[in-house]
């Protein structure tokens, strides 16, 4: 009885270890989750980019949000990998290599993706990447891969 | 004066406006080509006698969505070229953009797969502007009188076919062999952008 009792605290103090260690990696998130993301919250821009680790111009582009995440300290950088949900342990070392674990990391888990596309944005083909930035004063998407300087313009734009 | 001006600017944004808004959309119709296939020959839309429509499909070699699509696009062909409504695979990247698009690569991975169906190069990427094609893969379904009945993604399920409980395209030909309306004329899905030349 007592073992049981042992191993249950220590099945349950190993779970606790885990979700400290893991506050900073990617979590799988669905429709529901996204939608909360995107929403504009009073006071604070945030910049949401979608990527994925087989995406050249992704992986390309995302030293820029790196880089603008240390000049602009208090906007929020959410990275949103559309990876198969399977390929979770892969994306999150991939991600945490390239510095994105300073901002927020996620994985959406939904194929179905036509239901959601235009809940991110009407103007979003579905192509990658894609950034869409959210303010209080409303959302912007751009479907393209940013050059250097391009991103900070549009953040001092919308600031 | 005023008033020229003022007419003026209003052109120039509406032609601003309509350049952003390329491409086509439902019910118009859309134009033939001329594209070299993988095995060396020219095709047209013209060329498919009796066609009952087309399966148009802007996809490449180096998008990893494209090649999770392959093996449905050979069973697309398999399915419909009989009932005389055949696939047409357009590569519309850029090879100096994507050295792994180029023709000498497509002839590479038509072979490897043996690709059922034309797979073309838009080389100078007129006809996937017309189109207003934005990623890999993006299908046109057309009629037979090549007006645009639907645009989109074949499934809803880019992992596996087998998941997929909404097939589109197959919906959208079925409905037009039938003579019947388009069920689902637009979607969206995840994939890859064009690679456009500079």
């Amino acid at each position: 009885m007592l073992k049981r009792a042992t191993l249950t605290a220590l099945i349950l103090l190993l779970l606790q270890i885990q979700y400290v260690i893991g506050q900073n990696s990617v979590g799988i998130i669905e429709v529901p989750e996204l939608e909360k993301i995107i929403e504009p919250e009073a006071g604070k821009l945030k910049v949401i980019n979608f990527w994925a680790t087989w995406c050249k111009p992704c992986i390309k582009e995302l030293p820029y949000f790196v880089e603008a995440q240390k000049e602009f300290t208090e906007v929020e950088f959410i990275y949103i990998s559309l990876d198969f949900a399977d390929k979770i342990e892969k994306v999150d070392s991939f991600a945490k290599k390239k510095g994105l674990d300073k901002g927020e990391m996620y994985l959406i888990d939904d194929l179905d993706y036509n239901s959601w596309i235009d809940k991110v944005s009407p103007d979003w083909s579905g192509a990658i990447p894609g950034t869409l930035f959210v303010s209080e004063k409303g959302k912007e998407f751009f479907e393209k891969e940013f050059h250097s300087g391009e991103l900070n313009e549009i953040i001092l734009n919308k600031k | 004066m005023k008033n020229v001006l003022m007419i003026f600017l209003s052109i120039v944004f509406l032609f601003a406006f309509t350049a952003d808004k390329k491409g086509y959309t439902i019910g118009d119709t859309a134009r033939d080509f001329s594209l070299k296939n993988v095995n060396g020959e020219m095709i047209s839309l013209e060329d498919f006698e009796d066609a009952k429509g087309y399966i148009v499909i802007f996809t490449c070699n180096t998008c990893p969505y494209s090649v999770l699509y392959e093996d449905r696009i050979i069973e697309l062909q398999k399915e419909y070229a009989k009932k005389n409504f055949p696939v047409i695979a357009i590569n519309p990247n850029d090879d100096k953009k994507s050295p792994g698009d180029s023709f000498d690569e497509m002839k590479v991975r038509a072979k490897e797969k043996m690709f059922n169906f034309p797979y073309v190069y838009d080389e100078t990427q007129e006809v996937t502007k017309d189109y207003g094609a934005t990623n890999t893969p993006h299908v046109y379904v057309l009629d037979a009188d090549r007006t645009v009945k639907y645009i989109g993604a074949i499934d809803n399920n880019t992992k596996s076919a087998e998941d997929a409980d909404k097939k589109y395209v197959e919906d959208a030909v079925n409905a037009l062999l039938a003579g019947e309306e388009v069920p689902v004329e637009k979607t969206k899905a995840i994939g890859c952008t064009i690679k456009w030349a500079f």
